[in-house]
C-alpha cells in the first residue's frame, strides 16, 4: 500500500535529477500512525514514533493525575505514561492483550523527549498529503484544539490527526491546571 | 575549495580560554617584576601566540589585532629589549579580561565591544614608544644567547603541547611562514633552534649523524663509503662505526649490511646540505642529524650501526678500511675513539666499537635480538635533543605545571590517557569473562556450577570496576574551580586595601565535572565573604599584633564518599551575639533560648541575612549565604561554619563525589519500591506503642530516645495502597534534612544498593518529593525519595486544611 501511493511522488521527484534519492519519500512525513481509542480513530506523524510495545505495569509516580500512568524502563531512559483515552476523555481504560503504548519521540534543540501513550490498539499506517488533512471545527470535543492537527478522511472514517509536540507538553500545561 | 571554518570556532573558543588561563596563571606567578625569569615571559608569549595565530585563521581580527600588540611587548621583554614593570603586568591583565570578554561574546554570535580594547592598544603603543630609548645597549651579548637557549626550552615543550592537540595545528597551518616553529614537530624545531645557537656561535657546526641503514641497502648500490667520502668534503668527520650487530661468521649474509655509524661531522654547511648527500638513501635507513654542543663527544651519543659488505668480500676488515678512509685518520686514531667509548662506559652496546675482529664473536647473532639493543640507542640518541640534563629538567617541570593549571573547558572533558587506558584494560578483562561465561553455556551441565559462579563473581567485579573507571572520566581536579581565586584575591585586597595572602591546598582532588561547575559560585561567595567581612585591614592586624597579610586557605579532600572543601581565613571571625541581634533585626525566626553556637552560626544561611554595616560591591547585599547554602543542597552536600571571634572562621561543604551514583536503601510500600539515600537514613526501628504520642491537634510524633520525631506514612504522602497502615510495630525509617528527623513509615526494608540516578524531569517533570529515578536489577523502575522536598510537602498539606477549616 505505501508503495502503490508513492509511485507517483517518486516519479514527480524524478524530473529533478538532483533529487532522486529513494529515501526521499520517506522523509516526507506525511505518514500517519494511525490507532484507536474507544471508537475514534487518531492519527500521529509516524516520523515521530519511536516503537510500540505492549503494555507492561509502570512504576506509580505519586500525586500524579490519574491519566499518568507513571514511568517504565526503556533501556536505561526513563519514560513516563500516559494513558490517551484518559486524558482525552474518550472511553472507560481496559488494560487487554491488545493494548498497546506507542512511544513518542520529539527532539526539540537539544533535548530529545520520549512518553509513552496507551492506546487501544494500533490500527494502520495512511497517507495524507496536506490538502487532504483539513481543519478541526472547534466544536467542544473533550480534546483540546491545541493537540489537534487536522482532520483527514478514511474511507468512512474520520481521523484526527494530532500535533506530537504539543502532546508531549500534555504534561507541563495540563498538570498545573489540576494543581 | 572552501573549507567551513565555523567548525572549528568552538576548538578555538575553548583554547583561546585556555590559553587566556595560562596567561593569567603566569601573570599571577610574577611577584616581582624586574626579575622575571624568562620561563614565564615565554609561556604568556607563547598562549599569547597561540591565540593570535588559531584567531588570525579563523577570521576573528579583533582578537587577532588585539594581540598583536600585546605580543609586540611581550617579544620585546622576552628579548630582554625592556624590563618588565608592573604597570605592564596589570596592562596585561587587562588584557587577558578583555579578550576573555571578546571571546566570549563571539561564542555567543554578539559582536564584541572593542572600546575597551582601543584604549588597552592605546596604552600599549604608548609603552612600546616610551620605553624604546631606555633600551639597554650594554646589555651583554651572552644575555641575549641565554634568553635565546631558554626559549629553545619553552619552545622545545610548548611545541610539544601544540601537536599534542591536533586542531591546533591545523589551525596553525594556516599561518605564515614567519609562524612555522609552531607547526613543525617539535624535534625539528629543537634542530631549527640548534640551528640559530649554532649560528649565533658563528663557527662552524658540529652535527651528530646517525646512521643506520637496511641491510638491503648494498643491494640498491648505495655504497656508505660513498656517503661518507662526499661528508668528508664538507668538513671534518670523525666516524664510528658499530658492528654489535653483525651475526657469526656462518650466518652472515655476504650482501647485506649489519654495521651502523655514528659520524661527528664540523662544517659550515646546514643542515640541509647534510641531508642532501643521504637523499638517495633516506629510505632505507635510520637517519638523524643532530647538531650538538662544542663539547659533545662521541662517547654521549648513541651509536649509529651499519653492516658494510662491500664488494662481496666477507666485510669485516674491509669495512673497518673502509670507515678508517672515511675518517681520514689512521687506525691508530680509530682505536682510540673505540677505546674512548668504552672507557667512559656509553651506554653498554656503544661500547662495541671494537676491533672488527673481536665483533665477531658478538652474541648478537640473532635479528630479533638486535632490536634491543637498537631500541634503546635510539632513546639515548633522542635523549641529546635536550642537550643538557638540566634544560630537559627544567622543561618537565615546567610541562608538568602548566597540566597541572589546566585551563577551564566549557564542554569537554580532558582526560588522561591513563584512564582511558585503564579503560580499555578493562574492557579487556569484560571481553575475556564473557567469551569464558559464552563457552561454559554451550555445553552446560551441573558440574560446571561451580565455575558458572565464579565466572559471574569475576563478571561483576569487572563491571563495578568498569563503571568506577568510567565515572573517573568525569572527574576533573578540583584546581579547575580553585584557578579562578589567585586572580580574584588580587584585584580584591586591591580594592579593599587588605592584604591576603592565598594558599592553595589539595588541588589534586578529583570530583565530578557536574559537580565542580556548580560549586564554583558559591566558593566565590565564600571567597569574597572571608575578605570582605573576616580579613580585617593592615592597620587592625598589626593592631592586634597579628600579620599584616591576612591569610585565605582553600583546601579540599576527600572524607569517605564526600568531598570537603574548606575555606578559611584567620580573621575576625563571626561573633554569635552579632547574628543573633541581627536576626532580631531582620525579624529572622529564631530560637531565643539557642545556645548552641552552631545554631547560631546556621542563622547567616537564612534569606535577608547580612552583617556586612554597610553594603560594598564585594559582598552584603544579604543574598550570598542563602544562595550557597541552596546551591549546595541542590548538589546534596550540606556546608558548616566554624568560627573563634578574634581568630577566624572555617566554612566547610561537604559534597557527594559525583551525582551519578547513589547508595541508597530500598523500601517496599504497598507494591512500589522507593529508594532512600543512605546518608540521611539515621536509623530504622520498629514501632513501640508506648513511645507514640499525639499531640497539637493530631500531630503524631515517635518519642526517639529524647527526640521527639514526627511520623510520615509515605502511603499517605504518596496517595498510594500500603498493606500496613497500622502505627503500632510498623517500621519505621528515621531519616534527617536540613537538620530536621522524620520517621517514614514503609511497608518493608530491602536491599541497601548502589543505584544510578536516572532523571525524571528529562521526560516527564519534577515531582515534589521525588529526586529521581532508578532501574532496579529486574528492570524496574523505582523512585528517589528527596527527604526535604518531602518534608516540605506534608508540611505544606498539613497547612492548607486549616487555612479551609
Amino acid at each position: 500500500m505505501i508503495m502503490a501511493i508513492e509511485v507517483p511522488e517518486v516519479t514527480t521527484v524524478a524530473s529533478n535529477d538532483m533529487l532522486l534519492d529513494g529515501i526521499d519519500f520517506i522523509s516526507d512525513g506525511d505518514q500517519y500512525l494511525t490507532f484507536v481509542l474507544g471508537k475514534e480513530h487518531y492519527g500521529v506523524d509516524i516520523l515521530s514514533v519511536r516503537e510500540i510495545r505492549g503494555w507492561e505495569a509502570p512504576t506509580i509516580i505519586p500525586n500524579s493525575p490519574s491519566y499518568v500512568k507513571g514511568v517504565i524502563n526503556l533501556r536505561g531512559v526513563i519514560v513516563p505514561i500516559i494513558d490517551l483515552r484518559k486524558r482525552f476523555e474518550v472511553s472507560e481504560p481496559t488494560y487487554i492483550r491488545t493494548t498497546v503504548v506507542v512511544v513518542l519521540i520529539v527532539k526539540t534543540g537539544n533535548h530529545e523527549k520520549t512518553m509513552g501513550f496507551v492506546v487501544d490498539a494500533v490500527s494502520d499506517v495512511i497517507n495524507a498529503d496536506d490538502q487532504d488533512v483539513q481543519v478541526s471545527p472547534d466544536f467542544g470535543g473533550s480534546v483540546s484544539a491545541n493537540y489537534v492537527h487536522g482532520l483527514v478522511n478514511v474511507g468512512d472514517n474520520v481521523v484526527t490527526l494530532l500535533d506530537v509536540k504539543q502532546l508531549l507538553t500534555v504534561e507541563d500545561g495540563e498538570v498545573v491546571h489540576h494543581e | 575549495m572552501s573549507i567551513d571554518l565555523s567548525q572549528f570556532h568552538q576548538v578555538f573558543f575553548e583554547e583561546a580560554l585556555e590559553g587566556l588561563d595560562i596567561m593569567e596563571q603566569a601573570l599571577l606567578s610574577i611577584d616581582e617584576p624586574q626579575f622575571v625569569d624568562d620561563e614565564t615571559i615565554n609561556e604568556i608569549f607563547r598562549a599569547a601566540h597561540s591565540i593570535k595565530g588559531g584567531a588570525a585563521t579563523l577570521g576573528f581580527t579583533q582578537i587577532s589585532d588585539f594581540t598583536h600588540v600585546l605580543e609586540t611587548l611581550l617579544d620585546e621583554i622576552r628579548q630582554h629589549k625592556r624590563t618588565l614593570l608592573s604597570e605592564m603586568v596589570e596592562l596585561f591583565l587587562k588584557s587577558c579580561d578583555f579578550l576573555r570578554d571578546t571571546t566570549c561574546q563571539l561564542m555567543q554570535d554578539l559582536t564584541p565591544e572593542l572600546t575597551q580594547g582601543s584604549e588597552l592598544i592605546a596604552a600599549f603603543e604608548k609603552m612600546l614608544q616610551a620605553v624604546e630609548e631606555n633600551e639597554d645597549s650594554s646589555d651583554t651579548y651572552s644575555e641575549m644567547n641565554d634568553s635565546i637557549s631558554s626559549s629553545v626550552v619553552a619552545e622545545t615543550f610548548f611545541g610539544g603541547m601544540l601537536n599534542e592537540s591536533r586542531s591546533s595545528d591545523e589551525k596553525m597551518e594556516g599561518k605564515n611562514m614567519a609562524e612555522n616553529s609552531l607547526i613543525k614537530s617539535s624535534k625539528e624545531e629543537v634542530i631549527d633552534k640548534e640551528n640559530e645557537l649554532g649560528n649565533g656561535a658563528g663557527d662552524g657546526k658540529t652535527w651528530k649523524i646517525y646512521f643506520k641503514p637496511e641491510p638491503q641497502i648494498l643491494q640498491t648500490g648505495n655504497e656508505p663509503f660513498r656517503i661518507f667520502r662526499e661528508l668528508a668534503q664538507l668538513g671534518e668527520l670523525e666516524a664510528q662505526c658499530h658492528c654489535d650487530l653483525l651475526p657469526d661468521f656462518e650466518e652472515l649474509v655476504v650482501d647485506e649490511c649489519f654495521l651502523y655509524w655514528t659520524l661527528k661531522l664540523t662544517t659550515q654547511a646546514s643542515r640541509d646540505e647534510i641531508l642532501d648527500i643521504f637523499e638517495w638513501v633516506i629510505d632505507e635507513c635510520e637517519l638523524t642529524v643532530e647538531l650538538v654542543s662544542p663539547e659533545f663527544k662521541v662517547d654521549q651519543s648513541a651509536a649509529e650501526e651499519k653492516k658494510d659488505n662491500l664488494k662481496g668480500i666477507i666485510s669485516e676488515e674491509a669495512a673497518s678500511e673502509d670507515m678508517l678512509k672515511v675518517n681520514q685518520s689512521n687506525l691508530g686514531a680509530t682505536e682510540e675513539i673505540t677505546s674512548n667509548g668504552v672507557t667512559s662506559g656509553a651506554k653498554g652496546d656503544a661500547a662495541t666499537i671494537v676491533p672488527l675482529k673481536e665483533s665477531s664473536v658478538d652474541p648478537l647473532s640473532n635479528k630479533g635480538q638486535e632490536r634491543v639493543p637498537l631500541n634503546s640507542d635510539e632513546s639515548d640518541s633522542k635523549k641529546i635533543i635536550d642537550k643538557s640534563k638540566q634544560k630537559s629538567i627544567r622543561s618537565n617541570k615546567k610541562e608538568k605545571e602548566v597540566v597541572d593549571r589546566g585551563g577551564a573547558s566549557a564542554s569537554s572533558i580532558r582526560v588522561g590517557i591513563d584512564k582511558v587506558d585503564s579503560l580499555i584494560n578493562l574492557v579487556g578483562e569484560l571481553v575475556i569473562t564473557q567469551s569464558m561465561l559464552s563457552e561454559l553455556g554451550n555445553d552446560f551441565d551441573l558440574d560446571k556450577l561451580e565455575r558458572l559462579s565464579n565466572g559471574l563473581e569475576q563478571l561483576r567485579q569487572n563491571t563495578r570496576e568498569l563503571q568506577e573507571s568510567v565515572m573517573k572520566i568525569r572527574m576533573l581536579p578540583i584546581s579547575f574551580a580553585f584557578n579562578r581565586f589567585p586572580r580574584m584575591i588580587r584585584d580584591l585586597s586591591n580594592k579593599t586595601g587588605k592584604k591576603v595572602q592565598l594558599t592553595l591546598k589539595g588541588e589534586h582532588t578529583e570530583l565530578d565535572k557536574t559537580v565542580m561547575e556548580q560549586i564554583s559560585d558559591p566558593l566565590v561567595h565564600l571567597v569574597r565573604n572571608a575578605i570582605d567581612h573576616g580579613i580585617e585591614t593592615p592597620e587592625r592586624r598589626v593592631a592586634l599584633g597579628k600579620n599584616e597579610e591576612g591569610s585565605i586557605v582553600l583546601s579540599a579532600c576527600h572524607q569517605g564518599g564526600n568531598i570537603v572543601v574548606e575555606v578559611s581565613d584567620d580573621g575576625k571571625g563571626i561573633d554569635p551575639e552579632a547574628i543573633l541581634e541581627k536576626a532580631r533585626d531582620k525579624n529572622i525566626h529564631f530560637d531565643e533560648a539557642e545556645t548552641d553556637p552552631q545554631k547560631i552560626f546556621d542563622l547567616i544561611f537564612e534569606p535577608g541575612f547580612s552583617t556586612a554595616e554597610s553594603i560594598s560591591d564585594i559582598s552584603g547585599r544579604g543574598v550570598g549565604m542563602d544562595v550557597v547554602r541552596r546551591n549546595i543542597k541542590d548538589l546534596g552536600g550540606r556546608i558548616e561554619v566554624e568560627s573563634k571571634i578574634g581568630k577566624g572562621s572555617v566554612f566547610r561543604v561537604y559534597l557527594p563525589l559525583t551525582l551519578a551514583i547513589l547508595d541508597g536503601q530500598l523500601v517496599r510500600v504497598g507494591d512500589e519500591v522507593y529508594v532512600i539515600p543512605l546518608v540521611s537514613i539515621v536509623e530504622s526501628l520498629q514501632i513501640k506503642s508506648k513511645n507514640i504520642n499525639s499531640v497539637s491537634g493530631n500531630m503524631i510524633l515517635y518519642r526517639l530516645r529524647e527526640d521527639n520525631v514526627p511520623i510520615i506514612p509515605v502511603y499517605k504522602a504518596f496517595n498510594i495502597s500500603a498493606d500496613n497502615t497500622e502505627l503500632d510495630n510498623a517500621l519505621l525509617v528515621v531519616v534527617e534534612s536540613d537538620g530536621r528527623k522524620v520517621g517514614l513509615l514503609v511497608d518493608d526494608l530491602l536491599a541497601q544498593q548502589q543505584v544510578v540516578i536516572k532523571s525524571l524531569e528529562g521526560n516527564y517533570k519534577r515531582v515534589e518529593g521525588i529526586s529521581g529515578a532508578t532501574i532496579l536489577g529486574d528492570g524496574s523502575v523505582a523512585l528517589i525519595l528527596d527527604i526535604s522536598g518531602l518534608m516540605h510537602k506534608v508540611a505544606n498539606q498539613k497547612k492548607k486544611p486549616k487555612r479551609a477549616a
